[in-house]
């Protein structure tokens, strides 16, 4: 079997678990194709995701998605070591499209199937672009659903929490000040762009739980829900005065806010744990200034921070491959055909 | 040997069919745990009859109308082994099953009813002649929209007796029975897209919360 070979297991990954159907293929640590299709044009209009519409999409896309993925590996299905698929956390619906499929597979390969933890097929895509990971190893993963600091240990088995969100995700934060000023869904790559031209320090918005107690308390979870009323009450103030809404500057003041409080609170992490390596993954990864900054406060410290190119860090499937062929070079069990999917997986549990 | 399953009802419904008679069927009741009994139930059919995948020559599915969740698993699922065993995937509706189950089961007059649960205090409906051929539907409607006097099979009946009084079986769409049907050409044969007769429920819009 080819797991055994040099180049590593041929493993498909399948992800379902929002709006993006992906399907990915890898050898080891090699990409071999990335294919997804989003419903997310269908979502803009109701300024989130809708389940049903986002379950509905899964099913049409899924059979082309994979039929486009083994084309541009250049790889027959039958070749296949084994599949992999996220089997939560996320959309109920959602998932069952993606984790039925990937049964239909396995028992039309006669290949095994593994179901995944979507947070930590996050972390694993990373290796596709930078090689093993580092273990142990910081991951901050930030999203629309998610913005969480983990401890990871062994990719494959030993993921620990350190803190998350209290209230909104990051990206969801990004979303709703988007909303608030007019720019369209989903909002991260609008506010990045918005924010060039703006400057940072023009509005002091505030970093949640960062100070005093609140710290003491939260040292390593976030809150953007304050941060985005903050935003909601100055653009109202400047409305209801008549004056012009300076939109590069609340954004750019809005993506500092946000960017300061993840990578100071990442850095601080990997500090009090004494790892070495911070790996940022998730939509939010995909923002400039995040990047930049986390760059510039890790190196500072000694820490090296990995970045997975944006195209990894937004859901797809090759990170779900990437995981899976990282299960099986470990020898890890298969999962069973009664696999469920688990909308609330927790981080803990790499297999579903 | 023809794979045929239906997982738009409560049923998680799984037979093989060799082109001569039935040779594995499996049903099981659980409407919230579609996605965790179909694969096995595929698995324990073959294995059951001594069928190897690669002796697969056509999946046949139902395509609702039922809850979409459940719905969903049988068509992905039935689409995807097509694509991986490159087979042919026949789809039917799935009240067509139960009328022809009704039909083969005795007498029926001239006309009757088959509902099923379509949940929200409604029914999935179609009416049929005494040979099973449809006359009306799918559609979906309240119960008392439809009421009748005529004989009613599908879950749909014994859910709201008070306007379908006259009950007959079966409660529940068989795989075996799909089989049989597509294999003897008794069904419309249909591509295998879903029956949904509800458009999304966006009316308000809903935030959940991403995973990362
Ligand atoms: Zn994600």
């Amino acid at each position: 079997m080819s797991a055994a070979s040099a180049d590593g297991p041929l493993v498909l990954g399948i992800e379902t678990s929002c709006d993006e159907t992906g399907v990915g293929i890898v050898r080891g640590r090699t990409l071999l194709a990335d294919s997804v299709a989003s419903s997310v044009d269908e979502h803009a209009r109701f300024g989130g995701v809708v389940p049903e519409v986002a379950s509905r999409a899964h099913l049409e896309a899924m059979v082309p998605t994979l039929e486009r993925a083994c084309e541009i590996a250049g790889v027959q299905m039958w070749e296949l070591d084994a599949v992999a698929v996220t089997s939560g956390p996320g959309l109920a619906g959602a998932l069952l499209v993606g984790v039925a499929a990937a049964k239909a597979l396995s028992i039309g390969l006669g290949k095994p199937v593994y179901g995944v933890n979507h947070l930590a097929s996050h972390v694993a895509v990373d290796q596709l672009e930078h090689g093993p990971l580092p273990e142990p190893c910081l991951a901050m993963l930030v999203s629309g659903g998610h913005s969480s600091l983990l401890r990871v240990d062994d990719v494959t088995a030993k993921i620990d929490p350190l803190g998350s969100t209290i209230d909104d995700a990051a990206g969801e934060a990004f979303d709703k000040v988007a909303r608030l000023l007019g720019l369209p869904f989903p909002g991260g790559p609008h506010i990045d762009r918005a924010a060039r031209s703006g400057s940072s320090v023009a509005i002091d918005f505030p970093r949640g739980l960062s100070s005093g107690r609140d710290l003491e308390r939260h040292r390593f979870d976030f809150s953007f829900s304050g941060l985005k009323t903050a935003v909601a009450r100055w653009v109202e103030a400047r409305e209801r005065a008549g004056e012009p809404v300076p939109l590069a500057d609340v954004a750019a003041s809005f993506q500092e806010a946000v960017c300061d409080v993840l990578t100071r609170k990442a850095v601080d992490a990997a500090v009090a744990l004494r790892v070495d390596d911070l790996l940022i993954g998730g939509g939010v990864a995909a923002n400039s200034r995040l990047r930049v900054l986390a760059e510039q406060r890790a190196t500072s410290k000694g820490i090296r921070v990995r970045v997975p190119r944006p195209g990894l860090c937004t859901d797809n499937g090759a990170m779900v491959a990437a995981l899976g062929a990282e299960l099986v070079a470990r020898g890890r069990p298969a999962s069973s055909l009664d696999l469920p999917a688990d909308s609330s997986l927790p981080v803990t549990a790499v297999l579903g | 040997m023809l794979l045929a399953f239906d997982t738009a009802t409560p049923a998680v419904t799984v037979a093989l069919h060799d082109g001569e008679q039935v040779v594995a069927e499996a049903t099981r009741v659980d409407a919230m745990r579609h996605g965790e009994l179909l694969a096995p139930g595929i698995a324990a059919a073959l294995s059951d009859a001594g069928v190897v995948r690669q002796d697969l020559t056509a999946v046949a599915v139902g395509v609702g109308p039922g809850p979409y969740t459940g719905l969903r698993v049988g068509l992905v699922t039935a689409r995807t082994l097509g694509l991986v065993l490159d087979i042919p995937v026949y789809g039917v509706c799935t009240l067509d099953v139960l009328a022809a189950e009704a039909v083969d089961g005795g007498t029926l007059p001239d006309r009757f009813l088959v509902a099923t649960d379509a949940r929200r205090k409604e029914v999935y409906w179609a009416r049929y002649d005494g040979s099973g051929e449809r006359l009306e539907g799918p559609q979906v409607a309240r119960p008392d929209a439809v009421a009748t006097d005529q004989p009613v099979a599908g879950r749909g009946a014994l859910l709201y007796p008070e306007v379908f009084p006259r009950q007959v079986a079966p409660e529940h769409p068989s795989a075996a029975v799909l089989a049989r049907a597509v294999t003897e050409e008794q069904v419309t044969l249909l591509d295998p897209e879903p029956i949904y007769l509800r458009r999304p429920h966006v009316a308000e819009p809903v935030r959940p919360k991403r995973v990362s």
